[in-house]
């Protein structure tokens, strides 16, 4: 009735391509490091711009993490299928460290940078926000014991918490804000960076978003070793 | 047992909610410009305000040792004296958009808060410069 019928076919080892994503992942962090330190410092804020490649990296990774897991609970509504549950809350929890990797990176560039490691200004509000919904939840998830009202209460949060997302990444362009708009701006089509800069910003992107890829197949695996194991324990 | 997850979720719930009626709402129009200002004083009479415009080039006047700070704030149309107290963030130079936060006191806006916007440009110093000339342009940006 759960699907636990399901879960027994479960892989009990890792496959080949969770392991493939995660290393080519890191390979290309490394070279994305590489490209990071050797990219020509900024004319206004110098050295500081480094920052930017791991704080745009983790922002948009972020987006995309709490997307999947939103429409990973749509496909668990329509389905039930608990594999579904499992994938959407993998990407949410990475999702959620992504974000606080961002915010962390905004926080060391915005105190040399405006003055403040923090502001209660649009962008950073609805960041703030967004966080809390995702933060919310994995309480929901905590609270609520049963497997499939959990899974239920869980998939409608991850649904109506990706409203947060254009909110988010609009915030800069819908009111005056301190923070910058978009340096490659799809909104405009324009990219406001040196080539060197961009190149580093989109080795790094394609490095965290193989590493997500890969650490939400290998969450979900693990939660699907887990609900194994509980589906027989009880 | 899972009573701290519903006192956790509720106060999540209260937060967000807070964070969308109270600070959003305060936030969306994060400063106003000096022409904003003049078209309405009677608004803001009083009130501490966001100030945002552009450090008028030639007007910066900075003591270290009393760490006043005076400058001219303008957007274009309207200009207005600043006068502020502290450290100037280490962007903050002429023809930087800022953003003050203060008071009005006759036609002298005073700061007690200071920010500096940086622009969503990203370019290395301009070609032929000496790595001389490159480092110094970095201390400067400190």
């Amino acid at each position: 009735m759960l699907g636990w019928e399901r879960m027994e076919t479960a892989r009990t080892r890792l496959d080949p391509v969770t392991v493939g994503l995660l290393a080519l992942g890191f390979a290309v962090l490394l070279i994305g490091f590489y490209l990071a330190l050797v990219a020509p410092p900024d004319q206004q804020q110098g050295y500081l711009v480094r920052i930017l490649y791991l704080h745009v990296a983790a922002a948009w990774t972020g987006y995309l993490a709490f997307v999947v897991a939103g429409i990973y609970a749509l496909f668990y509504l329509f389905t039930n299928r608990p594999a579904y549950d499992r994938v959407s809350a993998a990407s949410a929890e990475i999702g959620l460290w992504l974000s606080l990797l961002m915010v962390l990176g905004g926080m060391m560039w915005a105190r040399p940078t405006w003055g403040v490691y923090w502001v209660w200004e649009p962008r950073l509000t609805s960041v703030a926000v967004m966080i809390a919904v995702y933060v919310g939840y994995f309480l929901v998830r905590q609270a609520i014991e049963d497997p499939e009202m959990r899974a239920k209460a869980a998939a409608a949060v991850a649904i109506l918490g990706v409203i947060n997302i254009p909110i988010t990444y609009m915030s800069v362009y819908w009111w005056r804000s301190i923070h910058q708009t978009a340096s490659i701006d799809i909104i405009n089509r324009k990219v406001h960076m040196a080539p060197a800069m961009l190149e580093a910003l989109l080795v790094n992107l394609l490095a965290f978003t193989l590493i997500y890829l890969g650490f939400v197949r290998l969450k979900g695996y693990l939660a699907a070793r887990q609900a194994l194991k509980e589906g027989f324990d009880g | 047992m899972r009573l701290k997850y519903w006192i956790g979720l509720l106060l999540i719930a209260g937060a967000v909610g807070y964070l969308i009626w109270g600070g959003l709402g305060k936030s969306l129009v994060y400063f106003i410009t000096p022409s904003e200002y003049f078209q309405d004083p009677a608004k803001y009479a009083g009130k501490r305000i966001r100030l945002g415009g552009i450090v008028k080039a030639g007007t910066i006047r900075y003591d270290p040792k009393t760490l006043k700070l005076e400058f001219v704030l303008t957007d274009g149309v309207t200009e207005v004296p600043v006068h502020h107290r502290g450290t100037p963030p280490a962007l903050f130079k002429e023809r930087q958009g800022v953003v003050v936060e203060g008071k009005f006191r006759g036609k002298v806006f005073y700061g007690d808060n200071l920010l500096v916007k940086h622009s969503e440009t990203y370019q290395p110093p301009k070609e032929g410069y000496t790595p001389e000339e490159v480092r110094k342009l970095i201390r400067e940006a400190k």
